[in-house]
């Protein structure tokens, strides 16, 4: 059962990768925000593990589920119990499972058993996070998804472009992202994007009238910053002045539609839109 | 007899006045020193200086600017000109984030006392030069941030992601002792600048998996805890039980009140807002539709007790993650004609709240956040926002508004006496929200879901009407970055609302309508709430962005 140990080992430490690329819930999306990973638990004697888990099944499955998270007696989550989390050898877990609980019957296993257990319970990674999913977003109606994009996308899109674009995107989370907002996958574990963002262009007119259009490169509510066509870059002092700025935001229309849209327009659409990979 | 009571009394002042906190200063309202989280007890964050003001603000300049070095005191010999680094802790783990400053800045008696995760600086107030440094060799944990220290005499109050209490002396920066808050191994973190109330340290918690959330009071001579109040029920008959869906459920609903409170000294209570039920987003193990008491509400603990005097949820079975943590703000004015003491807070479900602070009756809801998705356009007979359950999530995506960081969050609002407004920092944000976790036993923490963010669509200072809950204005940031909240607000006599946008400007609005009247550009957006002290009768403007704390003055 080495190879049982083995992955128990990577998942331990992709749990930890995923940790440390994570942000706490505290201020998602912060800048700067930082993460130590909390260490899972060093990896245990793989025979004790064995032995522990033979023990867990005979006594504790039907409580507490064959993955220690629940099982159909009703019995608690194991991999969050404060006494679990806490326990290092069994000397924690034991006083409670030769005693009982509450509706918890009384076991009558040995220090050495206990221990076992212990082993087994402590080789499960612990995280408040979890990976990544292989569920099928895919639910919608494509026919439905087609209608709306005839009314809603069509002023803007041809349906040889849309089909252009869902084919280069295989993986159906990221195209949904990808037709909500280009350019933004979402951040974590949404990945590079695809689909880069239009950029953004702006218009500059001077108190003299003079009409300075270029790239955006950045603006707050005291400057401007654009690059004209043949490269110049060019800043423009707005606070205080007469200099009117007009930003043209190629996805503004995909930014007016998020309070419009209902979840099955969206799930619709992309249902749509995967079906065109098959005619491209 | 009469003389020696009074030399004992004199010496006693005496031996306060340097370098000490004691409770004439922290019940004095804000001038001169910030010798707290909020500046004072009540959270406006309103400052009674007026040197700087609307007539001289064009001429504010830079005072200083000190960048600040965290992490392991660097080898090698160190010059006689540095000061010295003490270290604490039995830690190993390197923690290789950008140093940032996300909390409060003690200033008192001439002496500034910063923080972030496992550091704290003390600079000379008039030019930011370094004193000393103390630096915490943690054992890990989440290094989200340190909201500040508290201070009590010449004694500072820190903690540690990796959850100990450290009391330093703040002459040397010497530890004094440290106390373990709660379990690594629960893996518990903490961040909170604790909160002195005469001889009570308070100190509450953070955790994502699942753990109670908890106020912890202790002695501020000995570390002694005093009480310990928590968040959810946690046996038999405790309050709250009938809005879980059972005890083991309760016991890991979380609810950690992680953002400093607020005093009332009339009443002794500590009013502070509650963080998000857990797990956070597969929420059918805490009861479908079950309020998830007292997570996620505005709560009054007697401070000599630890008893909780009333609470009002201000989102009842929370299912985004999104705390009411928020810092509550004490106001006392008129209210439908007759005066009221009165609680406020925009909470991070996009909705503010004002509450009678005596009595826990609320008062006025109402939305500030215009995209706010998540809730049915009615409010509920208390008062409180229904939630959509279908916006909670979908394995194929739900189109939520606010994404993850909410419409609000830690970041400080400000209330100003002379407008009757609140001001926030807001956000409107989407993301889509993708269950992975189908399984009906839930995932632990924050797992179970996929967030995935689709764009911002403003950012915004905004001043609430406290006594309508309608927005008197509210100023969107021009910008095309897809950034979210800004930092928190300070607001003075001099009428002026200092924040930070989102373009890295710090600016001083006029508070009556939002129109900026000074800014400089900092190169980075701020990360704390700006401060304002006087010393030597020079009034400084403070704020922090990044590693770097910068101070304004007049000259």
């Amino acid at each position: 059962m080495v190879s049982t140990r083995r992955r128990d080992v990577a998942l331990a430490m992709l749990a930890v990768v995923w940790l440390a690329a994570t942000l706490s819930s505290q201020e998602q999306g912060a800048p700067g925000g930082g993460f130590v990973a909390y260490p899972q638990r060093a990896p245990g004697d793989p025979a004790a593990i064995e032995r522990g888990k033979g023990l867990y099944g005979a006594n504790c499955v039907f409580c507490h589920g064959a993955d220690a998270k629940g099982g159909d007696g009703g019995g608690p989550n194991l991999l969050r119990s404060s006494v679990v989390l806490d326990d290092q050898k069994g000397e924690r877990i034991g006083p409670i499972v030769r005693e009982g609980r509450g509706t918890m019957p009384k076991f009558q296993l040995t220090d050495a058993q206990v221990a076992d257990i212990a082993e087994f319970l402590h080789s499960f990674p612990v995280s408040s996070r979890s990976g990544p999913s292989t569920l099928n977003i895919v639910v919608g109606d494509a026919k439905k998804g087609e209608a709306y994009v005839a009314a809603k996308c069509a002023s803007c899109h041809m349906t040889t472009a849309l089909k252009t674009f869902a084919a280069k995107i295989a993986d159906s989370k990221v195209l949904q992202q990808m037709w909500l907002m280009p350019g933004n996958t979402g951040g974590r574990g949404g990945g590079a994007a695809p689909i880069q963002a239009p950029p953004i262009s702006a218009i500059v007119t001077l108190p003299s009238g003079e009409v300075v259009k270029g790239l955006l490169s950045r603006v707050d509510d005291f400057s401007v910053s654009l690059t004209t066509a043949d490269g110049t870059h060019r800043t423009f002092r707005t606070a205080g002045t007469r200099i009117k700025v007009d930003i043209q935001d190629p996805l503004k229309p995909h930014k007016d539609l998020l309070p419009v849209y209902t979840d099955a327009d969206i799930h619709n659409v992309t249902a749509y839109l995967v079906s065109l990979r098959s005619q491209s | 007899m009469k003389w020696l009571i009074a030399v004992i009394v004199v010496a006693t002042t005496l031996t306060l006045s340097a370098q000490n906190v004691g409770k004439e200063l922290l019940h004095k309202p804000l001038a001169d020193s910030w010798p707290s989280y909020s500046g004072d007890y009540s959270g406006k964050r309103y400052s009674a200086l007026t040197q700087i003001n609307q007539a001289n603000i064009k001429t504010l300049s830079l005072a200083w600017t000190r960048r600040l070095v965290a992490g392991p005191p660097p080898s090698g010999p160190r010059p006689p000109s540095e000061p010295p680094v003490i270290t604490g802790g039995e830690g190993d783990v390197v923690f290789g984030g950008a140093t940032s400053v996300k909390g409060a800045v003690l200033a008192v008696d001439g002496v500034l006392y910063v923080t972030a995760p496992d550091n704290v600086w003390a600079l000379d107030a008039n030019d930011g030069h370094l004193l000393w440094r103390y630096f915490w060799k943690t054992k890990g944990g989440t290094h989200i941030g340190n909201r500040g220290a508290g201070m009590w005499g010449s004694y500072l109050f820190v903690v540690t992601p990796d959850n100990y209490l450290i009391s330093l002396d703040a002459k040397t920066g010497r530890e004094r002792w440290h106390k373990e808050l709660a379990s690594f191994q629960q893996q518990y973190f903490h961040t909170m600048a604790p909160i002195v109330i005469e001889n009570h340290v308070l100190v509450g918690s953070s955790n994502d998996l699942d753990m109670p959330g908890f106020l912890q009071s202790f002695d501020p001579e000995s570390g002694a805890l005093q009480w310990k109040w928590f968040a959810t029920p946690q046996k038999a008959g405790d309050a709250g039980l009938a809005t879980w869906k059972n005890l083991d459920a309760a016991i890991h609903g979380g609810g950690h009140p992680w953002v400093p409170g607020s005093y009332d000294p009339e009443t002794r209570l500590y009013i502070m807002g509650t963080g998000n039920p857990t797990p956070a987003y597969t929420s059918a193990p805490r009861g479908e539709g079950m309020e998830n008491l007292f997570t996620c509400a505005l709560v009054a603990v007697n401070v000599d007790t630890g008893k909780m005097a009333w609470y009002y949820q201000t989102s009842p079975h929370d299912t985004h993650d999104w705390d009411s943590a928020q810092t509550p703000v004490l106001v006392d004015g008129d209210f439908n004609g007759r005066p009221r003491k009165m609680v406020i807070t925009a909470a991070r479900n996009g909705y503010f709240f004002v509450v009678d602070r005596v009595t826990g009756e609320h008062l006025i809801t109402s939305k500030f956040s215009a995209s706010a998705n998540w809730a049915k356009p009615e409010l509920n007979a208390k008062g409180q926002p229904v939630r959509i359950p279908e916006k909670d999530f979908h394995i194929a995506g739900a189109l939520v508004s606010a994404a993850n960081q909410g419409a609000a969050n830690w970041p400080p609002p400000s209330y100003s006496p002379q407008t009757g407004l609140f001001y926030v920092p807001t956000t409107e944000t989407y993301a889509m929200y993708y269950l992975t976790e189908p399984d009906p036993r839930g995932a632990l923490g924050l797992g179970g879901k996929d967030e995935r963010a689709v764009g911002t669509t403003g950012s915004f200072l905004t001043a609430i009407d406290y006594k309508t809950g309608k927005i008197a204005w509210k100023r969107q940031y021009r910008t095309t970055a897809n950034t979210g909240l800004t930092a928190g607000l300070l607001t003075t006599a001099g009428r002026l609302l200092f924040a930070g946008d989102v373009g890295g400007n710090f600016v001083a609005y006029d508070p009556a309508n939002g129109t900026p009247l000074w800014h400089t550009q900092l190169g980075a957006n701020t990360t704390n709430a700006p401060e304002t002290y006087m010393v030597d009768g020079k009034q400084y403007v403070l704020v922090a962005a990044g590693d770097a704390v910068y101070a304004f003055a007049l000259y």
